[in-house]
């Protein structure tokens, strides 16, 4: 195996230091430290180096929507994003809801080689929220499945939640809930807002988010359990996941780096690119959010990176399909809403987008420190770079990122996965 | 004027009276023994009807004939656009077939805006109502019809300071955004009621004050217009039951003794008489409900022509330049 040489990196945003990576080790830590012969050696100065991304999630579409992504191309996107785990969502075709499926989506992770794919399970056959689908054989498959979702769809049926997160207590899952209460949202098409109201688009309210966790962060606290909520959008929601962890109840979340960003304003263009589930909420929801990640209240940032082919978002709003492309940006929003506002600092990113969402997923692997005899699971990101989003460059299959033409800062220069560089110069490897 | 009419927002003050005055000179049109311009020969309007609505369908196809357009009506009814053909390729159709202009009326709020914007066809488009979002020539025919009746047809300039009373389902009604948009433009005050159910979130950021008490507007009103209400809103909890809506925001009898006498009652069709507005009313001297027809093609004809014609005005330099403005 290679050994790299990083010299002058500043790790976790610090002093500038010297990272051997050998055998898929990191080695030594240090300064002036002489490359080894035949180690390659990366000049890193005014780099920042980082443990490896964790992606909680990710949609994939394999099987079933190959037009879309495949497990292929979305782990080039994921190196590209410089991740090097990804979780794959179970709202596939056929749905991840048995080991057979989520084998298969490791399988494939596998052999795709760049990124680490760990398969979500469905918690209920079919997504359907009616019976719980087989979540000990996932665990116990070779995927060893820990983080279940209908995602797409939310557990809306009370005694169906209770039971899924007490049964997952067995082998340490966690329940991670799309929040949207189906009742409040038929036929939602945008945030309910002064917006939706101007455009004659059906809303999508933010109590329809907050009445679900409220519930369920009460059923966790309830059955002992642990709860984790996928992109949280509104401000609603962040005092409510505030209030559920200053009770010392085991509840996790996430934040997407577009609602990081883009507002409800945006829909004004009905363009479908925008159109997303969670929707696209308000200026005053994302000062909230920001605030909530900086704080800690929401433990990471994840894409919901959700390819979809061009001719679901080349028509008319109503139609089109919800989800944006997120794996290659990512790093570049959370630096600009977060880093660069002063909100977060490095090593906060590092918590965000590694540490903590590696924890939520029980990845051993990942989200580790950069020390001597952890594993090499790196990145290395220029913050000085400044890139303008071209959908056509992009590595995933899809092109519906809502960043065109945008520039972004920040660029990832290299990626490493367990000592072997999936990027190199910002290039696949 | 932009070249596109999808929302009653884009018309300026002077965009509106333009139409409104353009629609005047046009209207004797409709009193000559031959109804027809030669304005618009050899250029192509097409309806495109994704929604059933033989009224408005037949207004924009009556406007577009008495300018002498080549009219192609393309309904693409009982078609699910999600499984049909994409309103992409429809687009594409059309351009290739060379439209000049193409009439949108669409269930999907915003596509006639995504038809004019994505590139795909060229020519102008007219929202002839989208979804739950707007339909502005049905508020200019509105606007026209408030100015005839209220100053007579010599009357020019706006609204301003009229009281226009809109009633009904003002969540769901794409007649009610686009008037209040383009009413606020004329200068009008427009009170919108219904029961808060039937009201969107934000109504208290549109140019307009709010009620849900019908009874508090009438006495001052100018002009009240009544909005259908799909009786099967009930069965999503909008309200009760269909008498209690008749009972509290119907229009009766009773109802409009209390209007001013110069007042008038409006209503876009299709009625639901015994609903929203009783069968006396909508048959009363004060109802303008065939007029606001009529004005329809007179409004529709002024839009076309001046999205498709030209800036110099309409009847006279149809009338002596036949040739040069086609």
């Amino acid at each position: 195996m290679s050994t790299y040489l990083i010299k002058n990196a500043k790790v976790l945003g610090g002093d500038a230091q010297d990272v051997l990576i050998s055998d898929g080790l990191v080695t030594r830590v240090g300064t002036g430290i002489d490359a080894p012969q035949a180690a390659q050696t990366i000049d890193a100065a005014g780099h920042i180096l980082l443990p490896g991304l964790v992606d909680l999630h990710t949609h994939l579409r394999e099987p079933g929507r190959e037009d879309a992504e495949t497990v292929e191309t979305g782990t080039r996107a994921a190196a590209l994003g410089g991740f090097t785990a990804v979780h794959a969502m179970a709202n596939t075709d056929p749905v991840a809801d048995t080991a057979g499926v989520v084998e298969q989506v490791w399988r494939l992770g596998q052999e795709a080689g760049r990124c680490d794919v760990h398969p979500v399970g469905a918690v209920t056959v079919g997504l359907a929220g009616e019976r719980l689908a087989e979540l000990g054989a996932m665990h116990d498959s070779a995927a060893g499945v820990k983080v279940f979702s209908d995602d797409g769809k939310c557990v809306h049926d009370a005694v169906i939640m209770r039971r899924a997160l007490e049964y997952v207590k067995a082998f340490d899952g966690v329940v991670a809930q799309h929040a949207q209460e189906p009742r409040l949202t038929e036929g939602a098409q945008m945030n309910e807002g002064t917006v939706s109201g101007m455009l004659g688009l059906r809303g999508w309210p933010a109590v329809a988010e907050e009445a679900i966790i409220a519930r369920d962060v009460l059923l966790t606290a309830h059955v002992g359990s642990r709860l984790h909520v996928c992109h949280v959008s509104t401000a609603g929601s962040v005092e409510i996941i505030r209030w559920a962890k200053s009770k010392g109840w085991d509840v996790t979340a996430e934040v997407t780096p577009h609602h990081l960003l883009l507002t409800d304003e945006l829909v004004r263009s009905y363009d479908p690119v925008y159109k997303v589930n969670p929707p696209l909420r308000t200026a005053e929801d994302i000062a909230a959010l920001r605030e909530g990640l900086a704080d800690g209240t929401i433990d990471a940032v994840a894409t919901d990176h959700a390819p979809h082919p061009c001719e679901d978002k080349d028509c008319e709003w109503a139609v089109a399909a919800m989800g944006m492309l997120g794996l290659e940006t990512a790093l570049s929003i959370v630096q600009q809403t977060m880093v660069d506002t002063g909100l977060l600092d490095w090593a906060g990113v590092a918590d965000r987008m590694s540490v903590r969402p590696a924890r939520i997923g029980r990845l051993d692997g990942h989200g580790r420190a950069i020390a001597a005899g952890e594993p090499a699971n790196l990145v290395l990101v220029d913050p000085a770079a400044r890139r303008t989003v071209e959908p056509s460059e992009l590595a995933s299959r899809s092109s519906n990122t809502p960043y065109a033409g945008m520039e972004l800062p920040g660029r990832v220069a290299a990626t490493f996965l367990r000592g072997v560089p999936t990027v190199i110069d910002g290039k696949l490897a | 004027m932009k070249r596109h009419l999808i929302s009653a927002a884009d018309l300026t003050r002077d965009d509106a009276l333009l139409i409104l005055d353009t629609a005047e000179e046009l209207a004797h049109i409709a009193e000559r023994p031959i109804k027809k311009l030669p304005t618009l020969r050899g250029r192509t309007v097409v309806n495109l009807f994704f929604e059933d609505s033989t009224r408005t369908r037949i207004s924009f196809e009556a406007a577009a004939k008495r300018l002498s357009a080549d009219v192609i009506n393309f309904s693409v009814k009982g078609s699910s656009v999600s499984k049909g053909e994409s309103l992409k390729d429809t687009a594409l159709t059309l351009q290739a077939m060379g439209a000049d202009a193409v009439v949108i009326r669409h269930g999907a709020s915003g596509a006639p805006y995504t038809l004019a914007n994505s590139g795909w066809l060229h020519g102008s488009v007219v929202n002839a109502g989208d979804g739950t979002h707007e339909h502005p020539t049905q508020a200019l025919l509105d606007a026209f019809t408030m100015r005839r009746r209220l100053s007579g047809p010599d009357a020019r300039g706006g609204l301003d300071g009229r009281r226009i009373t809109i009633v009904g389902d003002v969540l769901h009604s794409r007649v009610a955004r686009s008037n209040v948009l383009l009413l606020a433009t004329l200068g009008a005050d427009v009170t919108l009621v219904a029961p808060p159910t039937l009201l969107p979130i934000g109504v208290e950021t549109w140019p307009c004050s709010v009620s849900y008490d019908i009874d508090a507007t009438l006495a001052k009103a100018d002009a009240v217009m009544m909005l259908r209400v799909q009786r099967e809103r009930m069965n999503a909890a909008f309200f009760p039951t269909e008498r209690e809506y008749s009972r509290r925001y119907g229009l009766d009898a009773k109802r409009m003794a209390a209007l001013p006498d110069h007042a008038i009652v409006m209503h876009p069709g299709p009625m639901n008489r015994g609903m929203e507005i009783a069968a006396e009313v909508a048959d009363s001297a004060r109802s303008t409900i065939v007029e606001q027809v009529t004005n329809g093609v007179s409004v529709r004809m002024a839009v076309l022509y001046l999205l498709l014609g030209g800036s110099e005005p309409a009847v006279t330099t149809a009338t002596t330049t036949e040739e040069t403005t086609a």
